[in-house]
């Protein structure tokens, strides 16, 4: 939260009046709405990313930025997160992921690690997890990255980043959720996470010719991906300029 | 469009009617997901919103169809989405949600024969109490019925008019017959229609969720810093999560908003109501059936009255009653399992003979002569 709002200032943003925030349902849900000074939708569960797109493609001049969990974006809302990166709409996803579904008390969620106890998995989860990131790349994503709580500069500088850009942007913040999750695998507190998580990540540049079994444990973090696809902010207007012209001349 | 600006005879389909009253009523805006019988709606907006500005657009499922809508509305823009049936169960989450945070919008249903996907090409009417009750928590609902390419036009400009007005979700509940058939349509001068937009705030104002029964509404990006929640929320949009008395004046609000109106919101075609002896309640496709149906009966001797529901809810309970004086008997044909029968029987308090006449399956519509069989049987006994 602290850290998109440096982000914004450092770009000389001074207030918030040219951003939308949208939200779902989630801890993170609460992160724009009502804290921020701005225009707030708090959408259903799952359901952020298709509200921004119909907010974004009637006013292509305001930053629209979604923010939620996990589980909102990439467990119950995830098809609108594929969809959205594949028509490369023009929105700012921000996913706090802090591997569970907290608000609810702890249950497992797409994310949570293999094997991880959670309530609703107590003999330790018995699914993968889903990289989120990864298939933001896969799905047509302009930019993405991904840090965790323990590297905030650089997580600000890809806020940055993804702000001044265009097209579908991802970034994905793993964050620490001591209450439902952390105690549960055996963390004592928020502090132990952090170490964990500066302990336990290794940068994208470094993963070359490490193996699916060896990056297991680890959290891969940096920019997945910097790329320039037309947008369909760009390709609807468009559309509507021709469809015009065929008129006019017709 | 140079076309529309004069009063001009054509020959639509319901659908296409019902596309063209929307980009009249000043819908820029679509989001769907194909779906039979309602398709033609996005097809036909795909290709003439672009043409006026507009922006039609396929989404990847229902419920990111009619979120998009949302979104879209909160722009200051119209929005529409089209549905069936299996579409109308996946919007119902939204369709609250639109309504608790005062989003006028307008969703069609051209209902097809469920349950599921039962007989997906056909008509039916099943969905008369989804319409109404589909969605969680105590909310009331404003749904429109047309019977005719005519009315489709005409009441999907209503539609957008009443969301306008009373900033909630409209439902156009047409069904597969009117939809897809072909008739004469007279669509009026541009300058004849009246068209409705939503009330946009001073700049002072800071209340856009209550201190008025219909807020004025502000859109984003207009420096309002306006939150929207589904959540119970205060006049600002502050969430109250725990408050009884907030949950309480705000639920009561919405409600009354439109059952308070009925007055305003019930449409309804009568004939004959305050002298007759069977009473017929129709509406839809069904009550196509009604006119051959009630000459027939007067020829016979029968006198005849009848209601044709254009709104269907709030439900027209006051007119109802009216017939339920009057006639000795009321039947109400509808291709369901009796979902406008019963309310008929709870408005009347069985102070008259309710007689049910359904039929399901096939697409079969109810024909003018069982509807006249039946008149005359209910008037022998």
């Amino acid at each position: 939260m602290s850290e998109f709002l440096r982000a914004t200032y450092e770009l000389g943003h001074e207030n918030l009046s040219k951003f939308v925030f949208c939200s779902g349902i989630g801890c993170s849900s609460w992160i724009p709405s009502p804290h921020f000074m701005a225009d707030s939708v708090h959408t259903l569960h799952g359901r952020s990313i298709p509200v921004a797109t119909g907010i974004k493609l009637l006013r292509p001049d305001l930053n629209v930025v979604v923010f939620g969990g996990d589980g909102d974006i990439v467990g119950i809302g995830l098809s609108h997160f594929i969809h959205a990166a594949r028509r490369n709409v023009d929105i700012l996803v921000i996913m706090v992921n802090n591997m569970v579904y907290g608000m609810t008390g702890g249950q497992v969620a797409p994310t949570t690690p293999l094997k991880a106890k959670t309530t609703t998995t107590p003999y330790g989860s018995f699914e993968y997890p889903l990289d989120a990131a990864k298939l933001a790349v896969t799905a047509g994503a302009c930019y993405v990255a991904r840090w965790t709580t323990a590297h905030p500069k650089e997580l600000k500088e890809s806020i940055k980043n993804a702000i001044e850009l265009k097209g579908f942007r991802f970034i994905e913040a793993v964050s620490q959720c001591p209450t439902a999750f952390g105690r549960r695998v055996g963390f004592k507190g928020a502090g132990e996470m952090l170490k964990w998580f500066k302990e336990n990540t290794i940068q994208i540049s470094q993963t070359e010719g490490l193996s699916e079994e060896n990056l297991m444990e680890k959290i891969i973090v940096g920019n997945f991906i910097r790329r320039q696809r037309a947008t369909l902010i760009e390709t609807v207007y468009s559309t509507i300029e021709e469809a015009k012209k065929e008129i006019e001349e017709n | 469009m140079k076309k529309h600006q004069t009063i001009k005879t054509l020959f639509w389909q319901g659908n296409e009617a019902c596309a063209e009253a929307a980009i009249t009523a000043g819908c820029r805006f679509f989001a769907g997901y194909p779906i039979t019988p309602a398709s033609e709606i996005a097809e036909h907006l795909a290709k003439r919103l672009p043409q006026v500005g507009g922006i039609a657009i396929q989404m990847e499922d229902e419920l990111a169809s009619i979120g998009a809508v949302v979104g879209a509305s909160w722009t200051g823009t119209k929005a529409m989405t089209a549905t069936s049936g299996p579409g109308f169960d996946l919007m119902q989450e939204t369709i609250g949600w639109a309504f608790m945070t005062e989003t006028p919008c307008v969703i069609v249903d051209v209902q097809r024969l469920g349950p599921s996907t039962g007989q997906a090409t056909k008509c039916g009417q099943g969905d008369v109490m989804q319409a109404r009750w589909g969605t969680h928590g105590d909310y009331a609902a404003i749904v429109l019925s047309p019977n005719s390419v005519q009315e489709m036009f005409e009441l999907t400009i209503r539609a957008f008019n009443l969301s306008e007005k009373y900033r909630t979700p409209v439902i156009l509940l047409a069904d597969e017959i009117v939809a897809h058939m072909i008739e004469r349509i007279i669509v009026p001068s541009l300058k004849s229609i009246e068209i409705i937009d939503r009330r946009k705030p001073k700049p002072s104002e800071k209340a856009f969720f209550g201190s008025e029964e219909v807020p004025p509404m502000p859109s984003v990006g207009e420096g309002f810093n306006v939150a929207v929640t589904g959540s119970t929320h205060n006049e600002y949009g502050i969430r109250f999560t725990a408050d009884s008395t907030v949950h309480r004046q705000l639920v009561e609000r919405l409600n009354n908003k439109i059952l308070g109106h009925s007055a305003e919101l019930v449409d309804v075609e009568t004939y004959n109501i305050d002298d007759c002896r069977i009473g017929i309640v129709s509406f839809g496709c069904t009550s196509r059936a009604i006119y051959e149906a009630v000459e027939n009966a007067e020829t016979k001797g029968i006198k005849v009255g009848y209601i044709r529901l254009k709104t269907i809810w709030p439900f027209p309970e006051r007119v109802v009653k009216q017939l339920a004086e009057t006639a000795n008997k009321i039947i109400v044909p509808e291709m369901n399992l009796r979902q406008i029968f019963y309310e008929v029987q709870r408005i009347t308090s069985d102070s008259v003979e309710v007689i049910s006449l359904n039929k399901i399956g096939g697409g079969e519509l109810i024909t003018p002569e069982e509807l006249f069989e039946k008149i005359q049987e209910s008037d022998k006994t």
